[in-house]
């Protein structure tokens, strides 16, 4: 339990390092962005718009510093990020909020299915070192090296067409409305199988070859040679000696690599014209729509630290040692 | 991607060498290095990464075209003119690539460097110091490990308008550092209390001198292999910035070209030329730098080379498969086999699971 307590305790403090890392940004920047963003727009921003632009550039003079922040909490806490000026005058809330299902059914299932596909393959590959496995090695590893967005549009350009069964852009069938029923699922899932199947192939081989580096490193432990000595089957030595010790490790390292696959998954979105967080942060990209690209960036950030939390609480279930403690 | 995957591979490598902290212990420099270069990984990603370094030195120079300079062959197929076609404003495709080789290169060393640097900073400190200092740089790096690094990178580079290699690779550098910072102090904890530190604090050597002459050597393999996960990262985010338009201000890169045939619907023309050799140069480069990882991740853990053989056929024309810690019976009897036969008295329990 108390470790338990202690992790929350670090990701309250990672999520207020990262408010503030927010706040502090647009602040940073030379000069007077609002100016060239007014000129940039031509006079279609409104006065509130225009408003709320010096309050998240603080280039309000009346206030000091530490007023701006306390301000900027406040907002917080009501959910008000600002106006979004790309899709204005929708509130970045709003906006974030119609994308994040997307983004996180796309990401997170595809995400857990390849670790427990890539952890799967690892142990195999760690147990049976020298045969045939090893051939996989120097495959993954080029297929990791791709970039995810190139391979997305490798993907499309090879599998899509007129007479294709996928889909090469968007989340669902244009002449449909999101719904929960027997049309828009499976519209929807068909439209997702391109994208998952590109963030698959490209996230697999990392977790491939860290749990067969585990496995290989676990198998010589003394415990391995006691269970094989007990006349154990090599099944039963394989997944519930070698393997359960060597998941411990991958598992920590799952939750520290999330932050790096959803960067990579944004840009599968963006080559998918997925309606996901990544390709409304393009289009806030394009218009130079800073409350947008923000509210999407503290979005993330939040959704990765509960997906951490989320596999601390496995940790603490598949390792015995962690609880004892408290 | 990536990282990483694609980011998730730089992540991982580090785990094999945190695997087994007994292993670095170079006996003498000269000859490790030649061993290194043994491992056919090592040698093979070497040769790989040195040509990369070789066109981004002369890229430029040679190109055939100016990359910037518009024909009228406009999105031609690959031919003998233009080696890998031209794009939508007659621009060689080929003179692209080989002009966008430095910047990658260049961004991507500077930014593993810096990230390098910071990591042995913070990491050796927290490990050796321990305490207050310890804590306080860990939740730092913990911090920095959990936070979105592409995102944070793409709002930083944004909103720095017009943002030039240098401060990109700043940006990468100042980002990515927790990692390898984090594996470097898992690395120093464990070294830290070995009999030879003990010694040469009992003699009242200095701890600058502790950290930079006993500990450090020993951290070399650990540190060598995050500056290159560094640098595969650095790239790809490179790319990934450039891909999204946002450094377009910066010259030519690979990112800029799949940026540009992206934005001109490449795919729907069907000129695969436009995005193919920017990816693959991606996708090359990458490789070779991950096998320079593994050769070293396997030349300080020697268990996860690849085994070979590790079925042998013996003198009888059965097999045996070998594992770590097992020695396999085999009997002597005269009497002819038909395979490979372990005679039963002389086989425990796990050897008969062995040679099923």
């Amino acid at each position: 339990m108390k470790y338990f307590l202690q992790r929350i305790a670090f990701y309250l403090f990672t999520a207020w390092a990262a408010i503030t890392l927010n706040f502090f940004i647009p602040r940073l920047v030379p000069g007077d962005p609002v100016q060239s963003l007014i000129a940039k727009f031509r006079g279609q921003l409104s006065t509130e718009a225009i408003n709320s632009l010096y309050v998240l550039f603080g280039l309000d003079d009346n206030k000091g510093l530490w007023a701006q922040y306390v301000d900027y909490w406040k907002q917080l806490f009501q959910g008000d990020l600002g106006l979004s000026f790309t899709f204005f005058p929708s509130p970045v809330a709003d906006i974030i909020g119609d994308a994040l299902p997307w983004t996180v059914l796309l990401v997170g299932i595809t995400t857990v299915i390849s670790f427990l596909i890539g952890t799967g393959l690892g142990v195999f590959a760690g147990w049976r070192r020298g045969s045939w496995t090893d051939g996989l090695l120097p495959v993954t590893t080029f297929f990791s090296s791709v970039p995810y967005f190139w391979l997305g549009i490798i993907a499309i350009y090879l599998l899509t067409g007129p007479d294709s069964f996928f889909p090469s852009s968007g989340g669902f069938d244009s002449s449909l409305v999101p719904a929960w029923d027997q049309y828009f699922i499976p519209s929807a899932l068909q439209h997702s199988l391109l994208p998952a199947l590109t963030i698959l192939i490209s996230s697999v081989s990392g977790w491939i070859l860290s749990m067969r580096n585990m496995m290989v490193t676990v198998s010589s432990e003394d415990y391995i040679t006691v269970a094989h000595a007990k006349g154990l089957s090599e099944r039963r030595v394989a997944v519930s000696y070698a393997a359960r010790n060597a998941l411990l490790p991958n598992i920590s390292g799952f939750a520290l690599s999330l932050g790096f696959i959803v960067g990579g998954t944004l840009l599968v979105e963006i080559v998918f014209s997925y309606p996901g967080l990544g390709f409304i942060l393009l289009q806030a990209l394009g218009a130079k729509d800073y409350p947008l690209m923000q509210g999407i960036f503290l979005v993330i950030t939040i959704s990765v630290l509960v997906a951490n939390l989320l596999a601390d609480l496995a940790y603490l279930l598949l390792d015995p040692r962690t609880r004892k403690e408290g | 991607m990536t990282i990483p995957t694609s980011s998730t591979a730089q992540v991982i490598p580090g785990q094999g060498a945190m695997a087994a902290p007994e292993a670095a212990k170079p006996a003498k420099a000269k000859r490790q290095r030649f061993l290194f270069l043994k491992n056919k990984k090592a040698a093979f990603g070497l040769i790989i990464l040195g040509l990369y370094v070789l066109f981004a030195i002369i890229g430029p120079w040679i190109t055939p075209y100016d990359p910037d300079a518009r024909s009228n062959d406009l999105v031609q197929p690959p031919s003998a003119d233009h080696w890998f076609g031209t794009t939508h404003l007659g621009q060689d495709v080929f003179s692209q690539v080989l002009d966008g080789t430095r910047p990658v290169v260049f961004v991507g060393f500077l930014a593993g460097t810096i990230a390098t640097v910071l990591s042995v900073i913070i990491g050796i400190t927290a490990g050796y110091l321990g305490g207050k200092t310890d804590d306080t740089l860990s939740a730092l790096s913990n911090v920095f490990l959990v936070i979105p690094a592409i995102p944070l990178m793409i709002i930083i580079t944004s909103i720095l308008d017009n943002a030039s290699n240098l401060l990109i690779a700043l940006i990468i550098g100042l980002t990515s550092w927790s990692w390898n910072a984090r594996v470097l102090r898992a690395q120093t904890l464990s070294l830290r209390r070995r009999d030879y530190i003990e010694a040469s604090r009992a003699t009242g050597e200095k701890t600058w001198r502790i950290i930079g002459f006993e500990l450090l050597p020993n951290l070399t393999a650990v540190i060598a292999s995050g500056f290159i996960g560094t640098v595969i990262f650095a790239v790809l985010s490179l790319i990934t910035l450039a891909f999204i338009g946002i450094v377009s201000a910066a010259g030519w890169n690979w990112g800029t070209i799949l940026f540009w045939a992206q934005g001109q619907q490449a795919l729907a023309q069907g000129a695969w030329w436009w995005f193919v050799p920017a990816g693959l140069a991606i996708a090359f480069l990458g490789t070779a730098l991950s096998l320079i990882n593994f050769a070293i991740d396997e030349f300080v853990s020697p268990r996860l080379r690849s085994a070979g053989k590790t079925k042998l056929k013996t003198a009888s024309g059965g097999t045996v498969r070998m594992r770590i810690g097992f020695t396999p019976v085999l009997s002597n009897s005269p009497e002819p086999h038909t395979r490979a036969q372990i005679h039963p008295d002389a086989m425990t329990p796990v050897a008969r699971e062995a040679t099923k």
